[in-house]
């Protein structure tokens, strides 16, 4: 048996980090989610479980992804060694393919034939979808009509992957309000319904169980680390955070450390058009403590405790919490959350590409921002490694939408105007 | 748990006991605040109040995950018209002055966390509510909240449902001050076809064991006919959604009130 799941410290024996997370949902989800703590609990050290998620990893998704030296986005950012965990590598492209496959074989063992999922840039759908075909389930996938506008390829796949997208035009019509639909379907059908969670995020034991499968990537550096520098630790690790999932997979096998021999964990939030014009989606550097989706985190809402719609120019990280567990290592200093805007995304989606042939995921492309910064500021003897979340295949046709807006309206940055012009022509 | 009762529980708890004198099920509609609007709130609550043994208010809220598509729809129309948590205690306050009914306030965790629980149990003792019923709040989510809201004289509902094992139901029943609340169906709020009693028989047997409190049943219950079958099981019947589309469709709410309450009658 070659795949263990890690045991963490966190969260406490009633689903707490501190004081976020816990299980704040209606009395008809509590019996659901005991029952699916006490499976997943039994799951994690059954051999049988582990073999067949091991094999799928491997035989399915193309584990393990390459952490690749970015050698010259490094020359370029002039400083620390950047290197790139390649999730963009897996089959469906982003990270979340690891969560999906682990949670669809919960759901065969639990007896559940029918599986739901939210998603806002459809990699998570994708993934669900992809999942639930391999392993002849039932799939619904909630999906706001914002985000369907946005992803129109994805909803394609989806549907080609046999699942039904259920177009949600409630409230702000992205993640947060599919991820409302989700839980209300699972309300109604919990009886024969696995809910299939996107993120570190909802009721006890989710953000602790999506924590735990996507540890793989965390665990995964360490050894390769070792190969190429000789070291398991880097001396920063930086991923993009909408709810959290691929930031978490990356964090967790390092945030136990010793304060002394963690390496400095950095969260990059979508600050959309900047955190002061109110248009964005950082939930520590703009949002107050709240709750949403059955846990207790730092949260968009205003003084009276309404949701705050949030804004992203990526889909996967326009939802307005984040995860308990990093909400945690924020209020103890385990890790720090960055915001970076839309713009800056932008324009690290056109640097990674042409300097490197990859088009990372809008999402990412927050991360890669940070990097460079944080490159120079750490200097030649540093080492970083980037959670390349997911590939940008899915944001192509709304990037070429943003760019072409840009340059009609005379915006574009000077120092890339003359690449995206190109491009454009 | 049998510590002196509030203010708020006692009234609630004669409500019930009046209605049984009578020969009834407590009847409890609900409305979101502020809906269709914060103007025309009053004149809807006065129609139900007419009738009602109980009322239930609901703060409309941005995200109402228990609720169905017409609460939501609802909320957000009241929303849209300012209709916010102070302007809801306002709005309570007002219809105090005319009745003395007792009313409880259905909300959602974050609201009340975003105001500060002491704050919120304050601002509602002073508009006149007697009790509080917070659907995504397990009993043993928090419990400060129960007890805030004793120090305040408020009565505390939880709920069960359908699929509630019987260790849930106990502690759910040993929570509550005001009333049980029984959710008929797995499901969310809103009107349905068919009967409204489904699972309701088996799981009142179960809770009759263990509450101290009346226990009402909630959710599906849209008419009369629906009205009368959980009438014959239950000590309250709550109908919700049934009285938005009413407004919504401009019918005469009153009417439906009083054909409901008619409805509750065993
Ligand atoms: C490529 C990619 N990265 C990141 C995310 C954000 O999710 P999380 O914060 O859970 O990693 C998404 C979500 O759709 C995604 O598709």
């Amino acid at each position: 048996m070659s795949l263990t799941l890690p045991s963490y410290p966190q969260p406490d024996g009633r689903g707490r980090y501190g004081r976020f997370g816990g299980r704040y949902v209606p009395e008809t989800l509590i019996p659901a989610l005991d029952e699916l703590e006490a499976a997943y609990r039994a799951a994690k050290t059954d051999p049988a479980f582990l073999n067949e998620l091991d094999r799928l990893f491997r035989e399915f998704v193309g584990r393990p992804s390459p952490l690749y030296l970015a050698q010259r986005l490094t020359e370029h950012a002039g400083g620390a060694k950047i290197y790139l965990k390649r999730e963009d590598f897996n089959y469906t492209g982003a990270h979340k393919i690891n969560n999906c496959l682990a949670q669809a074989l919960l759901a065969v063992r639990m007896g559940k034939r029918r599986v739901i999922a939210e998603t806002g840039a459809g990699q998570h759908g994708v993934a669900s979808a992809t999942a639930a075909a391999l392993l002849g389930l039932d799939c619904v996938v909630y999906m706001g009509a914002e985000d369907i506008r946005r992803q129109a390829l994805n909803v394609f796949r989806m549907r080609l992957l046999g699942a039904e997208v259920r177009e949600v035009t409630s409230g702000t019509s992205t993640l947060k309000d599919a991820t409302n639909e989700a839980i209300r379907d699972w309300v109604t059908n919990v009886r024969d319904t696995f809910y299939i969670l996107g993120s570190v995020v909802g009721p006890h034991p989710y953000p602790a169980m999506v924590r735990d499968f996507q540890a793989v990537i965390g665990e995964e550096v360490k050894v390769q680390l070792q190969a190429v520098e000789g070291r398991v630790t880097p001396d920063a690790i930086v991923a993009c955070v909408g709810g959290g999932s691929n930031a978490i997979g990356i964090f967790a096998p390092y945030a136990y450390l010793p304060a002394g021999e963690r390496p400095r964990l950095i969260g990059t939030e979508a600050a959309g058009e900047g955190v002061e014009s109110g248009r964005h989606a950082a939930s520590v550097a703009g949002g107050r403590i709240g709750v949403l989706h059955g846990s207790m985190m730092y949260l968009l809402n205003d003084d009276e405790g309404q949701i705050v719609p949030p804004h992203s120019i990526s889909a996967g990280l326009d939802y307005p919490g984040i995860g308990p567990e990093h909400c945690h290592y924020s209020e103890t200093g385990v890790a720090e959350y960055v915001p970076v805007t839309d713009a800056q995304a932008l324009e690290a989606l056109q640097l990674l590409t042409r300097l490197e042939g990859i088009i990372p995921a809008l999402e990412s492309a927050h991360a890669i921002y940070h990097a460079v910064r944080l490159a120079q500021e750490l200097g030649p003897d540093g080492v970083i490694v980037v959670n390349l979340s997911g590939r940008g295949d899915k944001d192509v046709a709304e990037v070429m939408r943003l760019l072409e807006m840009e340059r009609d309206q005379g915006l574009l940055d000077k120092e890339v105007e003359q690449v995206t012009l190109e491009v454009l022509a | 748990m049998t510590a002196t009762l509030t203010r708020g529980a006692e009234r609630i708890h004669a409500a019930f006991d009046g209605a049984k004198a009578e020969g009834r099920a407590a009847f409890i509609p609900f409305m979101t605040a502020g809906y269709p609007s914060a103007e025309e709130f009053p004149a809807v609550a006065d129609a139900l109040l007419a009738h009602a043994d109980l009322l239930e208010v609901g703060i409309p809220y941005s995200d109402p995950l228990g609720d169905g598509p017409t609460i939501q729809r609802a909320s957000e129309q009241a929303l849209a018209g300012g209709t916010s948590t102070r302007r809801t205690l306002a709005l309570v306050k007002d219809l105090r002055q005319r009745h003395d009914t007792p009313i409880v306030i259905m909300t959602y965790v974050n609201p009340v966390y975003a105001v500060g629980p002491r704050e919120f149990m304050r601002l509602s003792k002073d508009a006149g509510v007697d009790g509080l019923i917070l659907p995504d709040l397990p009993p043993d989510q928090d419990l400060e909240i129960a007890d805030l809201a004793a120090e305040h004289g408020l009565a505390v509902t939880f709920l069960i449902a359908p699929t509630s094992t019987p260790e849930r139901v106990r502690l759910v029943a040993d929570a509550c001050t005001g009333f049980l609340y029984a959710v008929s169906v797995t499901g969310v709020t809103g009107a349905r076809e068919g009967t409204a009693l489904g699972e309701v028989p088996a799981m009142l047997a179960l809770a009759r064991e263990h509450a101290r409190v009346p226990v009402a049943v909630g959710f599906g219950v849209k008419d009369a006919a629906t009205a009368r079958q959980v009438a014959g099981v239950a000590d309250g019947v709550v109908v919700g959604s049934a009285f938005i589309n009413a407004v919504k469709a401009g019918k005469d709410v009153e009417a439906l009130a009083a054909s409901i309450a008619e409805g509750c009658r065993r």
